[in-house]
């Protein structure tokens, strides 16, 4: 389980998290300034908290009074970013096999198949991210962060660049990955919709703080 | 008739020679140096970057002449190269090769500088994310797409390098076979009675040179450029 507490200051606004995650999908929710995203960030290890303590499964992720912040690059936290990200520079095979080759894992082809069936990507491999519309980007990038296996998954808002049409395409993917993987996941959106769909556990923020927790009735 | 005397080939191949391996040798330095002032922020930056400039603004004598009393043979560095690893800068081709380097270095710096800076940092985010270190992430992401400005930055240096002429005459003379580049040949032509003609059979050379690595240049990073947009 994600064991977040931890406070940042960005200029005049102060982002003080605390809450847990549980093994299914977790939504942070809220309005956009709300903080979501820094606090994706700190989780990934993108930002360095001023102070607090990040662990996930009892391993300590960032911890000030340890001195502890083990860098991004070692954490193996997935991250979908709402833009998606692809490197524009490499096919999308190559995007997806990008996290195995950095993390040395052995070649899993099994893995790979089962991903790229999952997310229907398989005839898209050849192609550069430049030649992707806008949903299959984000299922690419989905592919990626998955395929680097992963003990969590962080998904900035991976909707909110689409249009209507292109969220309905990407939503059922969404729920796929949910059921197939297992895999924890913090899922940060603004829109209640989304979040009644997909997560298990929410985590209200307003104003870069935790205003509540607990499950999706508390959106109502 | 278009003709070069041996002596003026033998200038064309040094000045080809110097300013390959000017290039060569400053690129990783250039690249280092274009990453440092780019991403980082440490103490003397100001400072740092105002040396790297310096010879652009510099009389080129004047940066010979500091090359001659640091390189030379009695020089700070120059002494203690000389003794202890038997390389020796002044009045050798080496040393055209160094002030051409150093001559060359602030417009190799510039252009990789800017390149790295417009490489999107959220890809680099994105690269961390993956499990790629500062130095794969680099690699991997920031160099590639860097590219384009790395070749200009390059072939611009290659160019500066070859009609390098105040800097190299000051620290390493004029000698012919050794030190007597394009440049220091034509100006040596001009200064002899009936040596203009001759002098311009250079200057075509130098031209169609520079203009080679201009399209060379233009060629790669059209190449380049398609790959970082790549469709």
């Amino acid at each position: 389980m994600l064991a977040v507490d931890a406070e940042k200051s960005l200029g005049a606004f102060t982002v003080k998290a605390v809450f847990t995650g549980d093994g299914g999908i977790t939504a942070l929710f809220g309005p956009s300034g709300s903080g979501k995203t820094s606090i994706a960030n700190m989780v990934a290890g993108l930002i360095a908290p001023d102070r607090g303590r990040i662990a996930f499964n009892g391993d300590v992720l960032f911890d000030s009074a340890q001195g502890i912040n083990l860098p991004a690059h070692a954490r193996r936290v997935g991250y979908v970013f709402q833009d998606g990200r692809l490197f524009p520079h490499l096919s999308v095979a190559r995007n997806l096999d990008y996290g195995r080759w950095m993390t040395g894992q052995q070649r899993d082809d099994t893995q790979f198949k089962h991903v790229t069936d999952l997310l229907d990507i398989g005839p898209l491999l050849k192609r550069r991210p430049g030649a992707l519309s806008g949903g299959e980007r984000q299922r690419v990038a989905l592919g990626r962060a998955l395929l680097m296996k992963p003990r969590l998954l962080l998904l900035d808002e991976p909707l909110a660049s689409l249009d209507a049409a292109r969220k309905r395409e990407i939503m059922p993917y969404l729920e796929r990955l949910r059921d197939d993987t297992g895999l924890p996941m913090i899922y940060v959106s603004h829109d209640p919709a989304e979040v009644r769909r997909l997560a298990s556990r929410v985590v209200l923020l307003d104003g870069g703080r935790v205003t509540a927790t607990g499950g999706v009735e508390i959106l109502s | 008739m278009f003709e070069l005397s041996p002596q003026d080939w033998v200038a064309v191949q040094l000045s080809l020679r110097v300013a390959l391996v000017a290039t060569a040798v400053s690129l990783p330095l250039g690249i280092a140096a274009g990453w440092l002032l780019a991403r980082k922020d440490f103490p003397g930056k100001a400072l740092f970057n105002a040396v790297i400039y310096l010879p652009l603004v510099l009389p080129p004598v004047v940066t010979g002449y500091l090359l001659l009393l640091t390189f030379g043979k009695r020089g700070l560095i120059g002494g203690w190269l000389a003794d202890h690893l038997g390389v020796v800068f002044a009045f050798r081709w080496t040393g055209a090769a160094l002030a051409c380097g150093v001559m060359a270095f602030p417009l190799m710096v510039g252009a990789i500088r800017l390149s790295i800076e417009s490489v999107d940092r959220r890809l680099e985010d994105a690269a961390s994310t993956l499990g790629a270190s500062p130095a794969w992430r680099f690699a991997t992401v920031t160099l590639p797409l860097a590219l384009p400005g790395v070749i200009a930055g390059a072939v611009l240096a290659f160019a500066r390098a070859l009609g390098e002429f105040g800097a190299t005459i000051t620290f390493v003379s004029n000698i012919p076979g050794e030190t007597q580049t394009i440049s220091a040949a034509i100006y040596t032509l001009t200064q002899v009675p009936g040596g203009d003609w001759q002098a311009l059979h250079l200057v075509v050379i130098a031209v169609l040179i520079s203009l080679a690595a201009l399209i060379v240049s233009e060629w790669f990073g059209r190449r380049a450029g398609a790959r970082v947009h790549g469709t």
